[in-house]
């Protein structure tokens, strides 16, 4: 009977211990268990992505509607790609939506933010944002505001 | 003078002897005594002992270090405006660094120091030489399974540690000084990543786990039969232990940030 509880006690500990990991994956680091195909790929073209990250948001209308799968460097258009996963419940972007990279407050991180278009069509797996706005970097703001400054005296 | 200098060789080939004596005693018990050994039985009753009942400081400690990590994050960042990153700095914290280090401090420290009394009180009793004369193998049937069953319980015990941490860091954040709940959950779990920081955790935890065992059976296994030497067993285990786990956390932290 003693043994029979230790052995008890000892399986509960090992299933805390497992408890304690599938909340670390899911709740803590945010690993979703979504099967593929609830979602589908745009990609965008950006000047500066100035900070933006994998697993970043994007949001339309301050809504979060995905995230930043992949960034890479195109060589051709020494632009950076970034591709980004959009929830399949959202299909209905019309194709001139345009993208840009914003900042949450001053100091927060960078986002995705999509500024829906007019067309009627929409847009489907794989498909370019055409319409991209940069990262403001703080550095170029000053400097320009500096010259101007200069210019005006 | 050349006292000094015989006295200063003697401690030198002493800890080496010494490092090679623990060396030998990991190499031989480590590996199970064969199929249908006694062993297993054991190790479960060693988990229960060593894990099972760490699991109350664990947790208590946890979740106070969670909301003091919680309270002073807080106040840090409420200067930059950012409180927003007060779930990442909390989970970061406790699942890169406090999480293994502090689970594996509190282990050495309640579960290590016992290890050690119980084998040393074994060989100044001298049951291990008895089983010798049985012709049971004391390192298969005594050392093994205390080491696996420490090596098994402290990644578990890390994990715990870091969880209810952040839940205690949440309780103060989000219920003490209205944190809004969304900033805290979301904005940590867009910065951290599972490989990187949760598997990384669970890696120091096992070295560490496996160090702390390690250091206690051997000073139990190697301490001088008497109760005094019990007594200096336990307190180097304690002492022995805490120096290794600091100083290996600054190592695995360097190889695995690969900044140094």
């Amino acid at each position: 009977m003693r043994m029979r509880n230790i052995e008890l006690m000892v399986g509960g500990f090992m299933v805390m211990g497992i408890i304690a990991l599938v909340l670390m994956a899911l709740r803590v680091s945010g690993l979703s268990m979504d099967a593929a195909g609830e979602t589908y790929t745009i990609k965008a073209r950006f000047e500066n992505l100035g900070g933006l990250t994998d697993r970043a948001k994007v949001s339309l209308a301050g809504v979060t509607i995905g995230r930043v799968t992949n960034i890479s460097l195109d060589e051709e258009w020494y632009a950076a790609v970034v591709e980004m996963e959009i929830d399949k419940s959202m299909s209905t972007l019309p194709i001139d939506t345009s993208a840009s990279i914003l900042t949450a407050g001053l100091l927060g991180e960078k986002y995705i933010g999509l500024s829906v278009g007019a067309e009627i069509d929409y847009m489907t797996d794989g498909d370019w944002v055409q319409d991209t706005q940069s990262a403001i970097v703080l550095e170029e703001l000053i400097s320009r505001f500096l010259f101007s400054q200069a210019e005006g005296e | 003078m050349l006292k000094y200098v015989r006295d200063l060789g003697k401690t030198g080939v002493e800890s080496i002897q010494s490092i090679g004596r623990a060396g030998m005693l990991f190499g031989q018990s480590v590996t199970w005594g064969g199929p249908g050994s006694a062993g297993f039985l054991d190790l479960i009753k060693q988990i229960h002992s060593v894990g099972v009942r760490s699991l109350s400081i664990i947790i208590v400690a946890g979740f106070f270090v969670g909301m003091v990590l919680a309270l002073q994050g807080y106040n840090i960042l409420i200067k930059f405006g950012s409180v927003s990153a007060l779930g990442t700095m909390v989970s970061l914290t406790l699942l890169r660094e406090l999480g293994p280090v502090l689970a594996a401090l509190l282990f050495a420290g309640r579960a290590g120091s016992a290890l050690t009394a119980e084998i040393g009180l074994m060989k100044a009793t001298e049951q291990l030489s008895a089983m010798e004369m049985m012709g049971v193998d004391p390192l298969k049937r005594v050392i093994t399974p205390r080491l696996w069953a420490g090596m098994i319980s402290v990644p578990i015990l890390a994990l715990l540690f870091s969880t209810v941490g952040i839940w205690g860091g949440a309780f103060v954040a989000v219920d003490m000084l209205g944190l809004y709940d969304g900033a805290y959950w979301s904005n940590m779990a867009n910065t951290v990543e599972f490989y990187d920081d949760v598997v990384q955790g669970l890696i120091k935890a096992a070295v560490f786990g496996v160090v702390v065992t390690w250091i206690a059976v051997y000073q139990g296994y190697d301490a001088a039969p008497t109760s005094e030497g019990i007594g200096k067993a336990t307190t180097q285990t304690v002492v022995i232990s805490s120096l290794a786990i600091l100083g290996l956390d600054f190592i695995l932290t360097a190889v695995m940030l690969g900044g140094v």
